[in-house]
């Protein structure tokens, strides 16, 4: 019983990970925003398992996990509006190339 | 100290496909060159992931993901991709060891979570299901005893959306910036024959009519 909980969890870890990798390395501002969903799901996946594996079973992660859901929607509509944005002014959608703060 | 041994039953071998599902999507992700079949193989990731969350007991956590995230949020960006112009291959000009030093911290962050996980006794739960009917007792949850943070949550996707639309909105489209010399330039030249066709059109040729 214990040992699904653990493979949930790994299984999270995994996702966040790669979800870093992929925020640290990747040039396109909509493959950053994408892999921080990633990184959000990881957390869900969490929230979830805890909630049918946990000490106390209960539906609270679940409900935690659904508005995790509702904020990571409204981050990924803002983050593109700011890529659009930017894109206008700058003309290009290449996260290493938006460095106005380090010149 | 681990504790591989898991007992195979009908549970843990879904669990591996799907987990296998995820994880495929999520490196296709980061070994594809086109940033379009990024997003698809993401998408196919968290198509899995809903899967899991059936596994959990999770239905309508499940279905809210497939609709949000499998829908909306790819949708959106490849709505974002589409607006954007993108090199043809997402090469990348990272300095090698850049790169490398964000594996090695991504590995070590993995093996610290994994060493925590695998080390950690966790207590057995009392064995017994969530509940009878799942979204039943969600939706009467989200109502009762999380009313104001449901309301509260309401009220800031909606603030959210506004945000993006004015974000997103051309107002002025006479001012010029100095730095956006190049989709300046792009603008004008677009617009220039267009122009030009247009008083061609409106004015009649010189040379008169033969008639």
């Amino acid at each position: 019983m214990s040992t699904m909980l653990a493979s949930f969890l790994t299984l999270a870890a995994i996702l966040f990970c790669i979800g870093l990798y992929g925020v640290l390395t990747k040039r396109s501002a909509v493959i950053v925003l994408l892999s921080i969903e990633l990184m959000l799901n990881a957390v869900n996946l969490n929230l979830v398992a805890f909630s049918k594996y946990g000490v106390v079973p209960s539906l609270k992660g679940q409900v935690f996990s659904l508005f995790n859901i509702a904020i990571a929607a409204a981050e990924a509509a803002v983050g593109v509006a700011i890529l659009i944005a930017l894109y206008r002014n700058r003309g290009t959608a290449n996260v290493d190339e938006y460095d106005d703060l380090r010149r | 100290m681990f504790n591989f041994s898991m007992e195979l039953n009908g549970q843990t071998i879904a669990f591996f496909a799907l987990a296998v599902c995820v994880i495929t999507g999520a490196v296709l992700m980061l070994n594809f060159t086109k940033v379009v079949h990024m997003v698809v193989s993401l998408a196919f990731s968290f198509v899995g992931l809903a899967g899991i969350y059936v596994l959990l007991e999770a239905e309508f956590v499940a279905f809210v993901q497939v609709l949000v995230y499998a829908g909306a949020i790819s949708i959106l960006m490849i709505f974002g991709i589409m607006m954007t112009r993108h090199d043809k291959q997402d090469e990348v000009i990272m300095k090698p060891w850049k790169e490398a030093l964000a594996a090695i911290g991504c590995l070590a962050l993995f093996g610290v979570l994994f060493f925590a996980i695998r080390g950690t006794q966790f207590p057995t739960p009392a064995d017994k299901p969530l509940s009878e009917d799942n979204t039943l007792a969600l939706g009467k949850l989200l109502f009762t005893e999380h009313v104001i943070p449901f309301e509260l949550l309401s009220v800031l996707l909606t603030v959210a959306f506004i945000g993006a639309i004015v974000l997103a909105k051309n107002d002025d489209p006479t001012s010029i910036n100095p730095s956006s010399a190049l989709t300046d330039q792009s603008s004008v030249s677009a617009s220039e024959p267009l122009s030009s066709g247009l008083q061609q059109l409106q004015e009649p040729p010189k040379g008169g009519n033969p008639t």
